[in-house]
């Protein structure tokens, strides 16, 4: 197991808000990750930084073999750089076909001309099956994908992700607003692309974060507060204080 | 591929054949073919309403495709005119010159004549030297690349900035207002080069066809405005086909999702805004001779957002709504401006239509916003129901 990305000593503050202090993580290639922490712990703003969204004011942010700096790279740069980053809110091109989704994400050059003059490759469209097959869209290959279920739409943007045959996935609250069924089928997809690829999951949800079976880090006011295998973390009784203990969890 | 490429768009094909019969119908019913049904001045409106058809789907594909509401678009329209005008007002007027000056006794000089055709031009704002921006304007064929590079090099440079900076939204589109603002007022100024607010005139006398009627000039230019149409809403069927046509709908509809995918937006948004700032500028280079004069009035920032009003009527997001709301709009706006509809008479009050068109305009333009998104274009879909 290799470090894929290492982030170390980060911090954001936005309008005097820390909202990111000193955060130190570092995930390894393959590894199946989970995210866990309360509101405002910074789950989301760590997703921010990583894809460039967000520019931290301090720390370092690496990624790859070489440990390349993710600072100052735009978010294309990055996502071309291998890592794929999925909505808390299940963003997919409601306009148009399951396909067109699919073949947008695909792992192909990027540029306007070569886009434009692109034209559809036997590959592309046995890729197209294949991942369609993965996330279990494949008789809704030409849906208008607006017309999806909610479930469907997150295996679609799961799915897009993995058109992108990226190293790295973030994965945003995949299981939010899930029935019981449709959250299992989302953790065998999600095991599956750990088989290969880093996976960091950020879920609220201790049912799926237990099925998942995985290493655990514990966010809390932006930094992590432990670490290690769900029992273990659920055992510390800081975590129990700031997170478990609350009537919600 | 050919055949694929129609029965994937079969409005296209639609699309090409009313406009070809409709192009063969006003040829044959006009004034140059002898039955002269449609007056002279009537196929010159309806080949200035193609050529604003032609600048709507460029609008629509920026706007309703890509998601960026340009509001400055007839900027570039107003470029393509100046610069196809400044050569057809210089050879035409060095034309007569010549012809006036061969009579003398003594043959002019080349300078007599530069002179001469210099004072003919400026001396309608006081001046007889040919400025700086005239200097290629014995040449139709720099004058014809200027048509598609000045244009084109302005939206390149604007959007550049623009969309570099991550502007968007209505910022986007108060700039892009500022700008067709400024080149306006800049072209007022009478020591701008371009006849500040007398514009070029005398647009309709196209030089080497001093002997042909404007009746036989006016249906080529629509011929050829009916051909640049069709020619123009090929090219972006084609453009917006396939992975291009997916990845410019994925920014109208989420751009940040497009830049995590790996696009980089800023370079697709500058590819369709100049691409359309290029047809922008063919369909007024198309317009302007038609109309036969233009003034920096017509690139007042008012243009460039009656253009956006007839792709919203007309239907965002199609190529054909666009049209539909172009001709649609712009003949009502003629016929009701022009008069021709009586005044209504409600007892205390006789609404004058020359008045009170702009806001029947404004009530349409709310009233589609509102209760038909879609636009006129969308009652198609009730027409046709696609195959699922």
């Amino acid at each position: 197991m290799n470090t894929l990305l290492e982030v170390s000593g980060v911090s954001v503050t936005f309008d005097g808000f820390r909202a990111i202090n000193n955060l130190s993580i570092q995930v390894a290639q393959p590894e199946l990750r989970a995210v866990i922490g309360p509101n405002g712990a910074g789950k989301t703003t760590f997703m921010d930084i990583v894809t460039g969204k967000t520019k931290p004011d301090t720390g370092r942010v690496l990624f790859g073999d070489k440990g390349v700096s993710l600072l100052g790279m735009s978010e294309a740069d990055i996502a071309n750089a291998g890592i794929g980053r999925k909505f808390q809110k299940p963003t997919v091109f409601e306009d148009q076909t399951v396909r067109q989704n699919l073949a947008m994400a695909l792992k192909n050059p990027r540029g306007p001309f070569a886009v434009l003059f692109h034209r559809k490759t036997t590959e592309g469209a046995a890729r197209i099956e294949e991942l369609a097959e993965e996330i279990g869209l494949t008789d809704q290959l030409t849906r208008i994908s607006g017309e999806l279920s909610h479930g469907q739409k997150q295996w679609l943007e799961i799915g897009m992700l993995l058109a992108q045959d990226p190293r790295l996935l973030l994965v945003d609250e995949p299981a939010a607003g899930m029935t019981a069924e449709e959250r299992e089928k989302t953790t065998d997809i999600l095991k599956r692309a750990a088989e290969t690829r880093a996976v960091v999951v950020v879920e609220h949800d201790m049912e799926f974060v237990r099925r998942l079976d995985c290493k655990v880090t514990v966010l809390h006011e932006g930094s992590v507060l432990a670490e290690g295998s769900l029992d273990h973390v659920t055992s510390n009784p800081t975590v129990i204080d700031v997170y478990l203990g609350r009537s919600d969890a | 591929m050919r055949k694929t490429f129609i029965s994937q768009h079969p409005s296209v094909l639609w699309f090409l054949a009313i406009l070809g019969l409709f192009t063969v119908f006003v040829a044959v019913m006009s004034e140059a073919s002898g039955i002269g049904l449609i007056s002279t001045s009537m196929v010159k409106t309806l080949g200035k309403t193609l050529c604003l058809a032609l600048i709507a789907i460029a609008m629509d594909v920026v706007w309703g495709y890509c998601g960026i509401l340009s509001l400055g678009h007839f900027a570039f329209f107003g470029i393509g005119g100046y610069a196809i005008g400044m050569w057809l007002m210089y050879a035409r007027t060095e034309s007569i010159i010549t012809a006036n000056l061969s009579s003398q006794v003594i043959p002019p000089t080349p300078q007599e004549v530069t002179d001469a055709i210099g004072n003919q031009i400026f001396g309608v704002v006081g001046s007889s030297e040919f400025p700086m921006l005239w200097a290629f304007s014995h040449s139709l064929t720099l004058h014809l690349l200027m048509v598609v590079l000045i244009p084109g090099l302005l939206a390149l440079i604007f959007g550049w900035l623009a969309f570099r900076s991550r502007v968007t939204g209505v910022y986007l589109s108060i700039l892009t207002q500022a700008m067709t603002l400024a080149l306006s007022l800049y072209l007022f100024q009478n020591d701008s080069g371009l006849r500040g607010n007398n514009g070029l005139s005398g647009l309709q006398n196209i030089p080497g066809y001093e002997d042909a009627s404007q009746a036989s000039i006016s249906v080529a230019f629509f011929a050829v405005s009916a051909l640049a149409l069709g020619l123009g809403y090929v090219l972006f069927t084609l453009v917006l086909s396939g992975k291009m046509g997916s990845v410019v709908k994925g920014i109208r509809d989420n751009e940040a999702r497009v830049r995590f995918l790996g696009y980089k937006v800023e370079n697709y948004k500058l590819f369709i805004f100049t691409l359309t700032a290029i047809i922008a500028g063919i369909a007024g280079a198309l317009y302007y001779p038609q109309a036969g004069i233009i003034n920096p009035a017509e690139i007042a920032p008012i243009a460039s957002i009656y253009l956006a009003v007839w792709v919203a009527i007309g239907g965002r997001g199609r190529l054909y709504g666009a049209v539909i709301g172009a001709a649609f709009v712009s003949l009502l706006s003629s016929w009701f401006t022009g008069g021709g509809v009586p005044p209504l008479n409600l007892g205390f009050y006789t609404i004058l239509w020359t008045d009170w068109w702009l806001v029947l305009l404004g009530v349409a333009f709310v009233c589609v916003t509102l209760f038909f998104p879609k636009g006129i274009g969308g009652l198609f879909d009730y027409l046709v129901r696609k195959p699922s």
